[in-house]
């Protein structure tokens, strides 16, 4: 694949009439003809989902997968804050426009216009869509629908569920798939886990599943592959992600050709509950509306003990009111993040472990009174005091920043077409929309954007303009993939070493959150690409996978899903080497202003970075597709 | 602190299952059941043995994964609770905990405490939607809801389909976890054209999953992690046999 040149495939024309032109250019399949292609469509969660429902309805022939025990459970579900559209309800100056620049702003300049422009566009017909499935976005007294500002808005955009507005989406995106199933009109497998993708003559013709409750492989033909497999926070151990969230599907995608954008940038989330212990399996975020009434602060004095309520006016620091004047609490989440963590690194951290600070809803409770406060936040309180026993009525929530989301992913052109030929990548598995950084109710927002609106609108074009000889699961290539997936599982059970595979884990997300967190520099990273090949060859010779193949094996699949980690991990860091500039998530510390501010560079880094895979331990290839800036001009993203 | 756990083992849906002990003495009350479950875990990982097979997966209460039965009750003995967000500061130091997957007939044993929840998704299949197709929607605010409308049609679909109604009713009814999909579309302008269908349909869904009927005993919504109320079962009731009527 050397010299391959990445053509985003960006139609001609101004930047408002982009989308509409393209949806005319495409062409368009017969609609008696649709039933004669079949897809396979990986993931059922927001963008999965939405994208089997909607191809279905277009009379295509739909298999989906998933790795849950129902399409109900991806990930999508636990997203709570909400979804923006640029509906401009509240008359505050909102715009298919300013949702747009806002976007790519908050991106750091490090995502494609025409794509986010589309996404901007589009989001108005989402909330459309959704409100006619019956979910139940909250309502002014009016019967209208209610707004709220979020993330780092200055409109208020977001359209929410009370805090799970996630759950809503989903469980709209799932019953309209249900409805497509019940119909015979997609074949769901949920409890089957992607091992391999296909690829034959350079397309990509299906894919290989392992049967979760019987451990049996079977292959799956299709004439076109989609992959939905959300993103790779995980990679980190800690993070707010789901368990089961992995990279599986998108690197096997990578192994056999689909570039990987982006991989180093890793959005922090800024309001996570802090770290209890060593037993700890994963992070809860407390949605980041309560910025919205909360205030953030430590002691002025480092090492303070003093119960938050002891602590006088005067000696509290709201540092991020001082440092941020415009936007204060509400600045975007990579900021957020990074202030946090260099106020706890001073010693002005709280809590048992000094690794937190505090998020006040003192004052917002004595201007509207508890149970205003209680009717916007009550459930998050109420998970608050489950996890932590406390109650943040009383005394204030202890924050800390957590691996959340991550921007990276599979590269794909404006189609959402991945370097693979047949191959599509949607929602958080692809890398495009949101840059460096995404903003606030923007991941809900884009998977359903790419599920229900974009795909269904370019998948025809790949479908009606390829002439491909017919290719069945009979074909050797399958044969080949199903043995490699076989081979993987064998050598995993074969170990029979003394240390789980959590242990593992842990060790990786320690290296990825200490060296490639939320600031990194070259040494630290050299360090971390130093250690991976060498707890990769640890995991194979001492990880011990009890059980067999042939039923229900968890931590075979854990151990799966691990072993890529080990090798993906490698590919996040030698991309945070290469970008010599601090970009949203990505912040080099060596490439920061006096007031530590990050520096981008645009001169050298406004590219996309798409990394090429050479096998494992090998450098990955890096290929780039220069960002052109027709409409905005990028500028220092200043929230002063 | 230590904790004495008795754990239904069943290898298979086909194999016989019993209960194991095992001591749990590095317990720690920050701890959620679930990361004892793993603390559990790595230690037989270590030594070996299988694992116990648990579902779980967003571990904050939303995803509907996780559940069993505690010491009888489903998710455990606090109210609005999944057994992901139970701590260990709610037991006793030196308590014995049993724990035992759902037990009923439309949701087999697959492993240990891992159930097969589909007939769950057969029921919504049946007609827990609101037929429109994407792109043939109306403007949003086209339809104003009454907010007190939209507020309970929220409480209803706030259902995490866990399953837990099922497991604590002595008949293995599914008529919450029905009835709150049922509530939810009923109550909103956009699901009112096809309400009389989708009861009837999701019923006989019910029905053929094998789930048993309601006799009024409440149990479900006492373990019911979300909260979802027993007036959903009414609703249901009253859909269902207005549908019967005007058939």
């Amino acid at each position: 694949m050397a010299g391959i040149a990445l053509d985003g495939k960006v139609p001609a024309g101004a930047l408002g009439e982009k989308w509409s032109r393209h949806r005319f250019d495409v062409t368009l399949v017969n609609p008696a003809n649709k039933r004669h292609y079949s897809v396979i469509v990986v993931g059922s969660g927001l963008a999965g989902a939405s994208a089997a429902a909607s191809l279905a309805e277009l009379g295509y022939e739909v298999s989906c997968f998933c790795i849950q025990d129902s399409p109900r459970r991806a990930h999508s579900i636990a997203a709570q804050g909400g979804i923006n559209a640029a509906k401009n309800y509240p008359n505050d100056g909102d715009s298919v426009y300013r949702l747009f620049y806002d976007t790519i702003k908050g991106g750091d300049y490090r995502s494609r216009e025409a794509n986010v422009y589309r996404l901007a566009e589009v989001s108005n017909a989402i909330i459309d869509q959704c409100v006619a499935q019956g979910v139940p976005f909250a309502r002014e007294y009016s019967g209208l629908l209610a707004n709220r500002s979020f993330g780092g808005a200055q409109v208020s955009r977001t359209f929410y569920a009370r805090g799970q507005t996630g759950q809503q989406l989903l469980l709209g995106a799932y019953s309209a798939l249900s409805r497509q199933i019940g119909l015979g009109a997609v074949t769901m497998h949920p409890r089957h886990e992607m091992l391999e993708l296909v690829v034959i003559d350079g397309v990509a013709r299906g894919i290989v599943t392992r049967d979760l409750v019987t451990g049996r492989l079977h292959s799956h033909a299709a004439d076109a592959v989609v992959l939905a497999t959300g993103g790779y926070g995980n990679l980190y151990y800690l993070s707010t992600n789901a368990m089961a969230s992995n990279v599986t599907a998108t690197w096997r995608a990578h192994k056999r050709g689909a570039l990987f954008a982006n991989p180093c940038f890793v959005q922090i989330h800024p309001t996570c509950i802090p770290v209890s212990g060593a037993h700890q399996s994963k992070l809860t975020l407390m949605s980041e509306s309560l910025r919205n009434d909360g205030r953030v602060w430590v002691p002025r004095t480092q090492g303070d003990t003093r119960a938050p309520a002891g602590i006088p006016e005067a000696e509290r620091n709201y540092y991020l009111e001082e440092r941020y004047p415009a936007f204060g609490n509400l600045v975007p989440r990579d900021v957020a993040s990074r202030a946090a963590k260099e106020v706890c690194d001073r010693g002005y951290g709280v809590g048992a472990t000094g690794q937190a600070v505090y998020l006040d809803l003192r004052d917002a409770i004595d201007r509207v009174g508890r149970t205003a406060v209680e009717q916007k936040y009550g459930n998050l309180f109420q998970m608050y005091e489950q996890i932590t026993g406390e109650d943040a009525y009383q005394t204030p929530m202890r924050i800390y920043p957590a691996v959340h989301y991550t921007m990276g992913g599979l590269w794909v052109d404006y189609n959402l077409m991945s370097t693979v030929p047949g191959l599509f990548v949607l929602g958080e598995a692809n890398f495009s929309d949101h840059g460096a950084n995404r903003l606030g109710a923007s991941a809900l927002m884009q998977g359903l954007a790419d599920g229900y609106f974009v795909l269904p609108a370019t998948i025809g074009s790949y479908l009606a303009e390829g002439a491909r000889a017919p290719a069945g699961t009979d074909h050797a290539a399958f044969r080949a993939a199903e043995q490699d997936a076989e081979q993987r599982s064998r050598r995993l059970l074969e170990v029979s070493g003394n240390q789980p595979v959590d242990h593992f884990h842990r060790e990786l997300g320690r290296i990825m959150w200490d060296r490639c967190g939320m600031s990194r520099n070259a040494d630290g990273l050299r360090e971390a690409a130093a250690r991976i090949p060498e707890l990769r060859e640890r995991f194979w010779r001492e990880v011990n996978v009890p059980g067999s193949g042939g039923d229900l094996n968890q931590p075979l699949e854990r151990a799966g899903r691990v072993a890529d980690f080990l090798e993906f991990a490698e590919v996040v860091i030698q991309d945070a080497l290469a970008r010599n500039e601090s970009c949203g998530s990505h912040f080099r510390e060596e490439h920061q202003s006096e007031d530590n501010e990050a520096l981008r560079n645009d001169a050298d880094y406004a590219y996309v970075a798409a990394w090429e895979h050479r096998g494992v331990g090998e450098p990955a290839v890096l290929h780039r597709e220069p960002l052109e800036f027709e409409e905005v001009h990028p500028t220092v993203r200043s929230y002063k | 602190m230590t904790l004495h756990l008795e754990i239904w083992r069943q290898p298979g849906p086909e194999a016989g299952g019993g209960f194991v002990s095992y001591e749990m003495d590095d317990a720690v009350p920050d701890m959620s059941f679930l990361e004892l479950l793993d603390v559990l875990n790595e230690r037989l990982e270590r030594a070996g043995e299988e694992p116990v097979a648990f579902e779980h997966d967003c571990r904050e209460g939303i995803c509907g994964s996780c559940g069993f039965l505690i010491n009888g009750r489903a998710h455990g003995p606090l109210r609005g609770v999944t057994a992901c967000q139970l701590h260990l500061r709610h037991f006793e130091d030196g308590e014995r905990i049993v724990l035992e997957p759902w037990r009923a007939r439309a949701f087999p044993v697959v492993k240990d405490l891992v159930v097969d929840r589909s007939a769950f998704d057969r029921v919504i299949q049946a007609g827990g939607f609101v037929s429109v197709n994407t792109g043939s929607a109306p403007e949003a605010n086209a339809l104003p809801v009454p907010r007190a409308d939209s507020d309970r049609a929220m409480d209803a679909a706030a259902c995490i389909g866990c399953g837990a109604c099922v497991a604590s009713c002595k008949n293995a009814a599914a008529m919450l976890f029905a009835g709150a999909k049922v509530t939810q579309l009923a109550l909103l302008p956009q699901g009112a054209p096809e309400r009389r269908r989708r009861a009837a349909a999701m019923v006989e869904a019910m029905d053929a999953a094998g789930f048993g009927n309601c006799t009024n005993e409440r149990e479900c919504e006492g373990d019911c992690p979300k909260d979802i109320t027993f007036a959903n079962i009414a609703r249901l009731n009253r859909e269902y046999l207005a549908a019967k009527l005007t058939r």
